[in-house]
């Protein structure tokens, strides 16, 4: 693509929603209203692992304003993204404390909410599967009995019948026995977190009405409209057309949005009232327990190297909580296989990812899809392997690192065009967080202050055949309107894509007016926004919409200007003569089609479409994980530096480092913000975040209150954020995904600047001070 | 008795960014839906219920205050002001111009909070500003953006 | 949101609120006195409260004195946790409210409601129980007054139909050497793993706990073995742990073990602190 100087491409422009979000004006799914409008709410299980015996709802029917009452029954079959396992309302078993049982749909909240509360469910206990290493022992309570018949809703999906294996995955590159036993060093580590959740400020919330004609028209807060739309034609047997989903702007995400729970039960609501319009909203604890949360994670990493510090094996067991359906973890489970190295270069990989079931809730993805979870085993052993090699742990690092000319753990092969330049990115982030100064030093306070780094990779696993379209139409004046189905979660997409449209027409950023809301009925169909892939996706889909825009003013400009389409050139509100560019016309001239002096008009109006695809992926090998699962891999590094009073435990994180290969990077501030905030949730993450589950398995903290989150003044005293650029060939602009980098590497950085600290080895999360306190209790006694 | 409410519903006359709004409450609702649903000032933003995020913040007398953790009918006679009241208010293009928003859902209540904190405190010291931000929780942002924002009206009222 | 429907009055005078309990009590409705109601908004919400008949006392004068009169600093059991940060009468009451949940919400929680919440933590009561403090209770009888180890101390609260009206510290108690420690699982808004107010009155160590056991204490047996000067301030910490009564809680917070750990470092930072014991 083009070299000349950019004016927006590049430029740090001002995010188009920021106005009307400081006024408090943008209107969420749960913002609007209506006369009428009929709310839902849910009953849950009490009960982690039970049978159904009866739901009984006579006394919830006597509540005034009561309109339906849904049970399982009503719909006694299983979706889900990958495998279809999970009843959207619990039919005959319930699988975790929170699973929908019935819903109540009522004039008003509070009616349904005293309803529900009235609705007596009576269950038959069963044993409790309480954690991944007990679900995969031959003689554990078996969750789903039916696993081997459900149905695999896309590929690369290995449930084993009889098991809590929800999917296993497979990686065999090379030849990892042989080659172990010819490491002259090597190392094993366990490492194990708890399930956990997103946190979106904005909990979730759809609103469903069918119309007498049979359309279904939803409203939510979803990252995926067009798989709600696949859901509904594959499950309720609806026309595809006949569902039309809107999306306004998401008040934050984070992969939690990314599945179909809430729409599902939405539908259900309106169905059992004649269609009538149904809202159906999530309390928080609802939203923490009842809907997705994320994954729990343990391994077993093994490396081996040789004399020289080369890696030369590793072997990777995954074992990750899915709780009791698989949902969005059985894609995970996948993704953490195909990356499981980190971005090192090994040539012997044996990589065994179970998706396991468990008595939980369910997980589905989270920012970074998995990648935090095995980036922080990776990290911590590499940490530990350079210790027991007495070797500088950068150093480890950098003689490892993957480069074009390798291959990926699946055996795809790595070149300049799809990877970044790791090592471009250890000199920075080794300057941004002076690691010369020294990895562990004592203040004049008598406090610890100690680094730790990460690197991290990540492809994103879209779909195969994982799309974008735009459309662009423009107005009287010139200016032009920008549709595609991208979403705006917070993390800018609108204001990039907008910014591609800019600098392709040569106009300025103001003059793009970008739909802020999907709607799938009129918005080209978009795979989904997640996977850091919209900026690629989308991305090209905008830039070929504006050259295609730009082929038709072109056209319509040479009989203007009677001259040949190849002689024009677009920008600055016009179409003109190359070598005479005051010889032209402007755009607004021709947007609705040229009308001659004498009323002949020709031409018609503009209208812009592009779209893109990815090309050449493929699904892995069952048995080898061969295969090409993703178009580029982003890397980048990260450190931190803390400081830690080593008497009660507590600690500050003083720094925060991200550098990061994100290709060229459309905006640089809006960049820069997804990785201050990347940063912050994967500390965030690291430091305080996960459920505490009791006996029965019941999420103890499942409100904010006692979730726990670090608050203002609890983050970095300083985040520094750089960008190398190495331009991806067939990005736009050569931009990369970036949007979940920013979290990959932290939890990781975070405990190995703690375990320096400290000089004891972290190996779980969240890393509070009791857990510090415990690990240093324990090494010294 | 001031005011009294059997368990029906009453007209209940609330003072809202210097408006008298008749709004039907249950004395159970808390004054968040009522603004939300009866005036359509979505705004203050439903998140926790539970006073633990401050996504609801209004002013109730100029103080911040979870419009989650009100009764609506303990308004009465309160001024309230919600973030549809602070139009004016430097703080909405400080957030702006300090890239302190990214989804906006946690905006409002950041940006009702954080004019009254520099309207209380125009010289807040860092310990300050802590102690009224750790009210509210954002998720995107990693909390820098907004810093800058905040510091950087307190810096113009203090010039 | 609150399911279930309740009658609201609001009460101006001491009297009516009495009438207003005692009518709906006659009628065996399920009734209680609202203050700053931000427990009982969370609590009905999540179904762990409920009431049929809500009296708000917020507006009765008696509730929201805040002044000295007569060598006495008088603080209505309305008055919000800020205002009595803002009043800057009673410094070790204000560095022990000034960590109750956050600043917003501290504009809503009265000191009434959190010596009156149904959680384990309390508080506001430490620097009282330092304090001696009195309690004016308005109830069946009338106006009574009672030191507040005998209300709010262990399990006990008020009687029924009782409202607390003011609490009342002698002014010689309320500017004296004093320190307070919060130690919480991680961010600084949360509820205390261990917290503790310690003040020297006469040159003796008086100290109080709250977030270890099932409810805040100051033990006699604990002072006086941390004022034990015969014995050096290890020797005492490790035997007034000994001393602490009650089960040490467990829960999503911390461990037993490592509220122990805390303790421990809480009382040596208070002897630090306080610069006593040397």
């Amino acid at each position: 693509m083009e070299q000349t100087e950019r004016t927006s491409v590049g430029q740090p422009e001002q995010r188009i929603d920021a106005v009307e979000k400081a006024a408090g004006k943008v209107k969420f799914t749960d913002d609007y209203q209506a006369p009428g409008m009929l709310h839902a709410k849910l009953v849950t299980s009490t009960e982690a692992h039970a049978y159904l015996q009866s739901v009984e709802t006579a006394a919830a029917w006597k509540v005034p304003g009561v309109r339906a009452i849904i049970t399982g029954e009503t719909f006694p079959f299983h979706i889900g993204p990958i495998l279809a396992d999970r009843p959207p309302l619990a039919y005959e078993k319930v699988r975790y404390i929170g699973e929908p049982v019935a819903i109540i749909v009522a004039d008003s909240d509070y009616q349904a909410k005293q309803a529900a509360s009235k609705v007596v469910v009576t269950y038959k206990k069963l044993p409790i599967v309480h954690n991944v290493q007990q679900a995969f022992e031959a003689s554990a309570p078996v969750i789903h009995n039916d696993l081997g018949e459900y149905t695999k809703i896309i590929g690369n999906v290995y449930p084993v019948a009889g098991t809590n294996i929800a999917s296993r995955i497979k990686i065999r590159k090379g030849d990892f026995g042989t080659a172990w036993k010819n490491c002259t060093e090597t190392i094993s580590e366990t490492y194990s977190f708890n399930l956990s959740d997103h946190v979106a400020l904005e909990t979730r919330s759809a609103r469903v009405e069918i119309n007498p004609a049979g359309k279904v028209i939803v409203h939510a807060c979803t990252q995926s409209p067009f798989t709600i739309k696949k859901v509904f034609n594959q499950f309720f047997n609806l026309d595809v057309g006949s569902v039309i989903v809107h999306i306004p702007m998401v008040g934050g995400a984070f992969g939690g949005k990314g599945t179909v729970q809430l729409e599902p039960l939405a539908y259900l609501a309106s169905k059992a009232v004649g269609g009538r319009l149904v809202k159906l909203t999530l309390s928080r604890e609802e939203d923490m327990t009842t809907a997705p949360c994320r994954i729990g994670f343990d391994a077993t990493i093994k490396l081996g190297v040789d004399h020289n510090g080369k890696l030369l094996a590793g072997q990777y067991t995954f074992l990750i909580d899915s709780g009791a359906y698989s949902d969005q973890a059985a894609g995970i489970t996948r993704a953490a296989a195909l990356d499981c190295t980190g971005p090192y270069h090994i040539p012997n990989v044996w990589c065994d990812s179970y998706c396991m079931y468990t008595n939980h809730p369910f997980a589905t993805s989270f920012r970074g899809y998995g990648h935090p979870e095995l980036t922080f085993a990776v990290e911590r052993t590499m940490d530990k392997l350079a210790k027991n090699l007495n070797m500088c742990p950068i150093e480890l690092r950098e003689i490892n690192t993957i480069l074009p000319g390798h291959t990926s753990p699946t055996q795809a092969v790595i070149t300049k065009n799809n990877i970044g330049d790791a090592q471009k990115c250890i000199a920075l982030a080794k300057e941004r967080i002076a690691w010369e100064e020294g990895e562990r030093l004592v203040g004049e306070n008598g406090k610890v202050r100690a680094k730790g780094l990460s690197l991290f990779w990540k492809t994103s696993t879209t779909a195969t055949n994982a799309q974008a379209g735009a459309i662009l139409t423009f107005e009287a004046d010139g200016k032009v309107n920008l549709n595609c189905a991208a979403i705006e979660l917070g993390q800018g997409t609108k204001t990039v894509l907008g910014q591609i449209v800019a600098e392709k027409l040569k106009m300025k950023l103001e003059d793009i007016h970008v739909t802020m809301e999907v709607n799938t009925q009129s918005d080209p169909h978009q795979w989904r926004t997640v996977a850091s892939s919209t900026t690629f996706l989308a991305g090209r889909a905008v830039y070929a919409a504006a050259e295609n825009a730009i082929g038709q003013l072109k056209k319509t400009a040479s009989t203007v200007l009677q001259c040949a389409e190849e002689d024009l050139e677009v920008g600055g509100g016009r179409v003109y003569l190359k070598p005479d560019p005051t010889f032209g016309v402007e755009i607004k001239e021709l947007a609705l089609g040229y009308k001659f002096p004498n009323g002949h008009s020709i031409g018609g109006q503009i209208v812009g479409v592009g779209k893109h695809i990815q090309r050449h992926l493929t699904p892995m090998d069952k048995n080898t994980g061969f295969g090409k699962p993703g178009p580029w891999w982003s890397v980048g590094v990260q450190a931190v530096e803390v400081e830690i009073d080593e008497r009660d435990f507590t600690y500050k994180i003083l720094k925060a480092v991200t550098v990061l290969d994100g290709g060229t990077i459309i905006n640089p501030m809006t960049a820069t913000q997804q990785m201050r905030g990347g940063m912050y949730m994967g500390l965030s993450y690291a430091a305080i975040e996960k459920f505490v589950f009791d006996h029965n398995e019941e999420v103890e903290n499942n409100d904010l209150r006692q979730y726990g989150t670090l608050r203002y003044g609890e983050q970095p005293e300083q985040y520094t954020v750089d960008f190398i650029e190495t331009p991806a060939a067939d990005g736009p602009y050569g931009a990369r995904g970036i949007g979940e980098y920013g979290v990959i590497g932290a939890p990781a950085a975070l405990a190995n600047s703690l375990s320096n600290a400290l000089q004891v080895e972290l190996n779980e999360l969240p890393l509070v001070p009791e857990y510090l306190w415990k690990m240093k209790k324990e090494r010294r006694q | 008795m001031k005011l009294s409410n059997g368990k029906g519903k009453m007209v209940a006359p609330l003072l809202i960014n210097g408006e008298i709004h008749d709004v039907i409450v249950r004395s159970a609702d808390t004054l968040l839906p009522i603004l939300r649903e009866q005036l359509g000032l979505t705004g203050a933003k439903q998140a926790c219920q539970n006073g633990d995020c401050g996504a609801c913040t209004v002013l109730i007398n100029n103080q911040p205050s979870h419009a989650c953790l009100s009764l609506a009918i303990e308004t009465v006679n309160q001024s309230i002001t919600t973030i549809e009241g602070l139009s004016n208010s430097p703080m909405q293009e400080a957030f702006v111009n300090n890239w302190a928003i990214q989804c906006g859902y946690c905006t409002p209540g950041f940006i009702v909070n954080s004019h009254a904190l520099v309207t209380n405190h125009p010289n807040a010291d860092d310990n300050i500003i802590e102690e009224w931000l750790q009210s509210n929780i954002c998720r995107c942002t990693g909390y820098e953006e907004i810093k800058m924002a905040v510091k950087s009206v307190l810096k113009t009222s203090s010039e | 949101m609150i399911a279930f429907d309740f009658e609201y009055y609001e009460a101006t005078t001491l009297k009516e609120a009495k009438e207003l309990y005692e009518k709906a009590q006659a009628m065996d409705k399920k009734v209680m006195y609202y203050n700053g109601g931000t427990e009982f908004i969370t609590f009905a919400r999540k179904g762990k409260a409920y009431a049929e008949v809500v009296i708000n006392i917020k507006n009765i004068p008696d509730c929201n004195l805040l002044e000295v009169r007569d060598g006495t600093l008088l603080i209505g059991a309305s008055v919000t946790l800020n205002a009595i940060v803002n009043a800057g009468f009673y410094p070790l009451l204000e560095d022990v409210v000034k960590r109750i949940a956050d600043h917003t919400s501290r504009n809503k929680i009265t000191i009434g409601g959190n010596l009156n919440s149904q959680l384990m933590y309390k508080e506001a009561i430490l620097p009282l129980l330092l304090a001696d403090a009195k309690l004016e209770i308005f109830g069946e009888e009338g106006i009574r007054y009672v030191p507040v180890q005998e209300v709010f101390n262990k399990k006990r609260t008020l009687k029924q139909g009782e409202l607390l009206v003011t609490i009342q510290v002698a002014t010689e108690n309320l500017q004296l050497p004093s320190t307070f420690i919060k130690r919480t699982k991680m961010s600084k808004v949360g509820y205390p793993v261990v917290s503790a107010a310690a003040i020297i009155k006469e040159e003796q160590f008086r100290i109080a706990f709250s977030g270890v056991c099932a409810s805040p204490f100051r033990s006699a047996a604990i002072e006086k073995i941390l004022n034990a000067s015969d014995l050096q301030i290890d020797q005492r910490i490790e035997k007034a742990l000994r001393e602490i009564p009650g089960k040490i809680v467990e829960d999503v917070n911390g461990s037993s073990a490592y509220r122990q750990f805390l303790l421990t470092q809480v009382m040596e930072d208070m002897y630090r602190g306080l610069e006593v014991g040397k």
